[in-house]
């Protein structure tokens, strides 16, 4: 039984699923912290930053596997705590509803490019370290 | 719109500011920098796709000192995001929640973040030490 009144729920408003969302982030902060620290460890032990070092990196299929975890898992991590903060500081409906879309739309579209990058890297869409 | 108007309740200007208060709102601060990195990052990758003349193309606009500026500034966020999260999962256990505890955790993240990016910095001046000789 909810104790929710039909009204409230017809409109939608006040809590709804807040303990998933504060739960997802923290989920998510935890997964970030081993992935992140690999992350920083494998470009630092990168013998540079030629395309031809980072491309051959990001191809390694463990490499390619933990990076498409970690893009996704730090996309939802962020858009997770930025929403949190637009709804903290952005008062007015309509703005508060445009600059949630904007963020979402903005965090797939990198998430999406990110995540085919490293497919098309990893899965020899071009030719290792040459130029077209 | 009406909701603007409402008198709201005491708010932040009720409280003495406390140090442990600049590091809560420097959390967010550096959580919402650091979704602007991971559209850089994302970028960076998608150049990484594109092919060797774009990808050189933007490593060299990375490269410029304002380009280096934004990124330093990504990499303190980031070890800064990265310490005082882990002192906020503590606090979400309901552990070390008391003001000395509080304040002794502060610390150690304010000298976790700086030893931190000062390693990463090394790090990154011995990458690019090395990116000059191979390229």
């Amino acid at each position: 039984m909810s104790l929710r009144s039909p009204l409230g729920r017809v409109l939608g408003q006040g809590s709804a699923g807040g303990s998933h969302h504060w739960w997802a982030q923290r989920v998510g902060s935890i997964a970030l912290v081993p992935l992140c620290v690999w992350l920083a460890m494998g470009l630092f032990h990168l013998p540079n930053l030629s395309y031809g070092a980072v491309q051959a990196w990001v191809a390694h299929p463990v490499h390619a596997v933990l990076l498409l975890i970690t893009i996704a898992v730090l996309a939802h991590h962020s858009y997770l705590g930025v929403q949190v903060v637009i709804e903290d500081y952005v008062h007015t409906k309509s703005r508060k509803v445009a600059t949630m879309l904007l963020v979402q739309f903005l965090h797939v579209l990198a998430a999406g490019a990110a995540l085919f990058a490293v497919l098309r890297v990893s899965l020899g869409g071009i030719a290792p370290g040459v130029a077209p | 719109m009406a909701t603007r108007d409402r008198p709201l309740s005491p708010h932040l200007q009720v409280y003495r500011f406390m140090y442990t208060m600049a590091l809560s709102i420097a959390h967010r601060i550096t959580g919402v920098a650091l979704s602007a990195g991971f559209l850089v990052f994302a970028w960076w990758l998608t150049a990484l796709a594109i092919g060797p003349a774009y990808y050189d193309y933007v490593a060299h606009l990375l490269g410029t000192p304002l380009g280096l500026l934004v990124l330093a500034g990504f990499v303190l966020a980031f070890w800064y995001h990265f310490c005082a999260g882990l002192r906020h999962l503590i606090f979400d256990t309901g552990r070390m929640l008391e003001k000395p505890d509080a304040r002794r955790s502060a610390a150690f993240v304010i000298v976790g973040t700086l030893v931190m990016t000062l390693l990463s910095f090394w790090a990154i001046w011995e990458l690019a030490a090395r990116n000059g000789g191979a390229a």
